[in-house]
């Protein structure tokens, strides 16, 4: 899922100290599942930024605070803001920088502020208290090749053809020997499986191209082959 | 695979002489004096120098530069060090060819330390190529004469190509694979990271006996103690063995500066000697930085 974490409130008081009336929208999708954009983190956050601008002699904020299921969906969006929409100065989004840019570019006129910082695509520990970067959405997976970890986002340099020089007992160096080397981890899960020819092999350079900014997907005629 | 040598460095290996590197390190300076002192002190006694590129990620001189005027002012041939670190492929193909209109006859390919261990830990990362992709890069503008893309070159430039090698990897194996990609791709020879006793060069080599290629073993002697710790603590893979941290530590107390110099070259001489003598290194690389002075007098005392 997409990995968010609350600004700091400091920051969202400053961004939101101009308006009157406000929609706390939390979203229901990954924010929600981690425990930061919910319904109950758009409640939690209408009364701190009401409060906040009272103590900082802002005036009287009046915020409403909603959820809805996905920030990132138009059909979703449109059917439970337009009803609604008009009655407020600016938006709150509890949502990553999707579900922001979604309700953006559907009500341009209003300003959409966000109060989460997106980090990444990531999957959490057993325990779920840490999250971990698992995904750089690079557009050419080689999960097949690799055990299953990706070396592009789990190696601090992304290399194709590691390890570097980096690692000792398994840990990197970037980062004070606390993260595993994701190639130590490859060649751990590729033995195990009687597959180190993957391990040797040869990874050309990559193109770049596929995940040069900004990406597009759809609209063009597929083949057989999936490919465009 | 044996190839054409192309620099005096490769021929001497390929003609069998136990042979000598050296290393040096063009600095946040505008200056070259240094470097070209530095490479005339060492110039009788190596073959070839390493000129480093931005090493542990500090932002240096290009190494281009020192690497060429090594060799028109002091007579002694360069191992031009390249990271991938911090040009992506673009600025490494204008690099080797400058390098190559320049005269340079070694390349060390390097994927380099990362970003966030050096001086400007926010700078953004490259590592466009890594040291396998970039030595696949050389190989085919050297022997085929294109870049990446198959664009033709003019007058495509020879090097004798060399990558690194971390000898005290925990677990080898991925290590000893990973050269293995780059052996399979064509490179002239390997120079190891340093090691600290005869016995640490000794399985290295025997573990990489089976890549046929010749290896350099490094070694660093300790300018001082504070050198000594800062190695130990921060670079991956060192193994100093207590015996010679206490030799140098006990020198520093009795002798001060004078004495652990000469603790080293004692230490570092009979290394020399034993691993000239129990192993198949091709060479010692040596990497004195500041103090390259001590490279001929820790030869001498392994008497090679």
């Amino acid at each position: 899922m997409i990995i968010v974490k609350r600004k700091p409130l400091e920051e969202i008081l400053e961004m939101t100290k101009d308006f009157k009336k406000l929609l706390i929208l939390g979203c229901d999708g990954c924010a929600s599942i981690i425990q930061v954009g919910g319904e109950r983190q758009a409640r939690i956050l209408k009364l701190l930024l009401e409060m906040g601008q009272k103590i900082k002699g802002n005036g009287k904020l009046k915020a409403q605070a909603i959820s809805i299921l996905r920030q990132c969906d138009r059909q979703i969006a449109t059917s439970s803001l337009d009803p609604i929409i008009a009655e407020y100065d600016a938006v709150v989004s509890l949502s990553c920088g999707v579900g922001v840019q979604t309700i953006a570019d559907l009500y341009k006129g209003k300003l959409i502020i966000p109060a989460i910082n997106t980090h990444f695509l990531g999957m959490h520990d057993t325990k779920a208290e840490k999250f971990y970067e698992m995904c750089l959405a690079c557009g050419d997976c080689l999960l097949f090749e690799t055990g299953g970890v990706c070396p592009l986002t789990r190696c601090a340099k992304s290399l194709l053809n590691g390890p570097c020089g980096g690692q000792a007992s398994g840990k990197c160096e970037v980062g004070g020997w606390q993260n595993d080397c994701a190639w130590v981890l490859i060649y751990n899960r590729l033995k195990a499986r009687n597959q180190l020819d993957l391990f040797g092999k040869f990874r050309m350079p990559r193109d770049y191209r596929v995940s040069g900014h900004p990406r597009e997907l759809g609209g063009e005629k597929e083949n057989e082959e999936g490919k465009t | 695979m044996r190839r054409e040598a192309h620099s005096k460095l490769m021929k001497q290996i390929n003609e069998g002489n136990f042979v000598f590197t050296g290393e040096l390190e063009p600095v946040k300076t505008t200056k070259l004096d240094e470097v070209i002192e530095g490479a005339r002190i060492l110039k009788d006694h190596v073959v070839a120098i390493n000129i480093t590129d931005n090493p542990t990620a500090f932002g240096y001189m290009n190494a281009l530069v020192p690497s060429y005027m090594i060799q028109r002012e002091a007579g002694v041939e360069a191992v031009y060090q390249m990271t991938t670190r911090d040009r992506n492929r673009l600025g490494l193909i204008s690099d080797v060819l400058a390098a190559g209109a320049l005269g340079i006859k070694n390349i060390l390919a390097l994927t380099g330390d990362h970003t966030t261990v050096g001086d400007t830990p926010q700078a953004k990362p490259v590592f466009d190529l890594d040291s396998a992709t970039f030595v696949y890069m050389l190989r085919k503008m050297m022997d085929e004469g294109v870049d990446l893309n198959n664009n033709q070159i003019e007058d495509p430039p020879k090097f004798s190509i060399g990558i690194a090698a971390a000898p005290n990897a925990d677990p080898l194996e991925p290590e000893l694979l990973k050269i293995k990609r780059k052996v399979d791709l064509g490179i002239d020879f390997i120079q190891t990271q340093c090691v600290y006793s005869a016995e640490q060069a000794q399985n290295f080599l025997e573990a990489a006996s089976f890549l046929k290629t010749p290896i350099l073993i490094g070694i660093a002697p300790f300018k001082s103690i504070s050198m000594m710790d800062w190695m130990i603590k921060f670079v991956p893979g060192i193994k100093v063995p207590k015996e010679i941290e206490e030799i140098l530590r006990k020198a520093k107390k009795i002798g001060g500066k004078q004495a652990v110099y000469e603790a080293n070259v004692e230490i570092f001489g009979e290394m020399l000697k034993e691993i000239r003598k129990t192993t198949t290194a091709a060479g010692i690389h040596t990497m004195a930085i500041g103090f390259e002075w001590i490279v001929p007098k820790i030869i001498e005392r392994a008497g090679l």
